[in-house]
């Protein structure tokens, strides 16, 4: 659960609401017709594939409390879900297949 | 074609769109409210931002606990890519009157600008009003779904109980985004740098570690494309 005080939260969307703006405008708004360098734009292609792997990662290799090694079910509906992303091109059929993965094996192993 | 036929062909390569954007948003309505935070909250959010991935890496590090700086940084960092859309569209939408640009700068979403600059660099001859009037058509049903998604799954989300684990679907929530991204060897690259980075680097205070990893994984995936060109590999 977020512990941060309201005022955080409203801080959090109203910087993220900001910034994202002035991302999307830059060129369009204030820098015109010039082009990002070349070696700005290969950086950039890969800022989404760079960040969000890495946030998740504790999650999902990590032990939880209490325990030593890495939970296999998260691991398996981890993977299934990557899986399904990376054949089917389609972020919704891979959501899908995870939680789905991640319900069955639940039943089957944790009930 | 003038503005309005521009604006009625856009909204038809637009409109199956909704059916990517509606169950996004439902899932970080869902999330937020989950996480903690209240209806309007979650609203605004999506309204003021809309950027699924940014807010949901914003809400999961409130949850972590990082600092607030750390918080916009990094999901400041996952809509870098909003600058590359900015860049690559100043070229057709520059000529366009500053609000109308400003306008499609807020409604700058992912679909939106893979739909328009495949047509505008298919038909660069277009006048800039049709352009500006086919990337309104493309946004104009998405943005209302991205809304009212939110709102559907954080209602939703206040009406499970919070004993009910649903922690792990944010998780699957984000690989599902990263899967269809990896389409090359590079962004593969870059992913794996990801991970590994993220958790030798896990002690360092303040969330920095993530920094560290992207860091270090942007300059892997960088890395890779530039070594598929020389190779001739990289199309």
């Amino acid at each position: 659960m977020i512990q941060q005080s309201q005022g955080t939260i409203w801080l959090v969307i109203a910087g993220l609401a900001i910034g994202s703006f002035l991302l999307r405008f830059s060129f369009l708004g204030l820098i015109g017709k010039r082009q990002l360098p070349g070696w700005a734009l290969r950086l950039l292609r890969y800022t989404p594939v760079a960040v969000i792997p890495g946030l998740m990662a504790p999650q999902i290799f990590l032990p939880a409390d209490g325990s030593t090694l890495p939970d296999p079910i998260k691991l398996a509906a981890a993977a299934i879900t990557v899986a399904v992303g990376v054949w089917s091109r389609n972020v919704i059929a891979a959501m899908a297949a995870g939680v789905s993965a991640l319900a069955v094996l639940i039943w089957l192993f944790q009930s | 074609m003038t503005p309005g036929q521009a604006f009625w062909a856009g909204l038809k390569i637009g409109a199956p769109f909704v059916l990517v954007v509606a169950p996004f948003g439902a899932v970080f309505g869902v999330v937020a409210t989950e996480a903690g935070l209240d209806i309007v909250q979650t609203l605004v959010f999506s309204i003021a931002v809309i950027a699924g991935a940014a807010q949901l890496t914003a809400v999961e590090l409130m949850v972590q606990d990082a600092p607030t700086l750390i918080v916009l940084l990094t999901a400041l960092a996952v809509n870098l890519r909003m600058a590359m859309y900015s860049a690559s569209l100043a070229p057709h939408l520059g000529a366009a009157p500053v609000w109308q640009r400003a306008l499609m700068s807020y409604l700058m979403v992912d679909q939106a600008y893979a739909i328009g600059v495949q047509q505008f660099e298919q038909h660069p001859d277009m006048p800039v009003g049709a352009k500006v009037g086919y990337f309104f058509g493309a946004v104009i049903l998405l943005c209302p779904t991205w809304y009212l998604a939110t709102l559907a799954g954080a209602l939703l989300g206040t009406a499970i109980p919070p004993s009910l684990p649903v922690g792990f679907a944010v998780p699957i929530a984000f690989l599902a985004l990263i899967g269809p991204m990896l389409r090359t060897l590079a962004h593969m690259v870059a992913a794996f740098v990801s991970v590994v980075g993220a958790l030798i680097f896990a002690f360092v205070p303040y969330n920095l570690g993530l920094m560290i990893a992207a860091i270090l994984a942007m300059g892997a995936g960088a890395l890779v494309e530039l070594w598929l060109i020389r190779r001739g590999r990289w199309s």
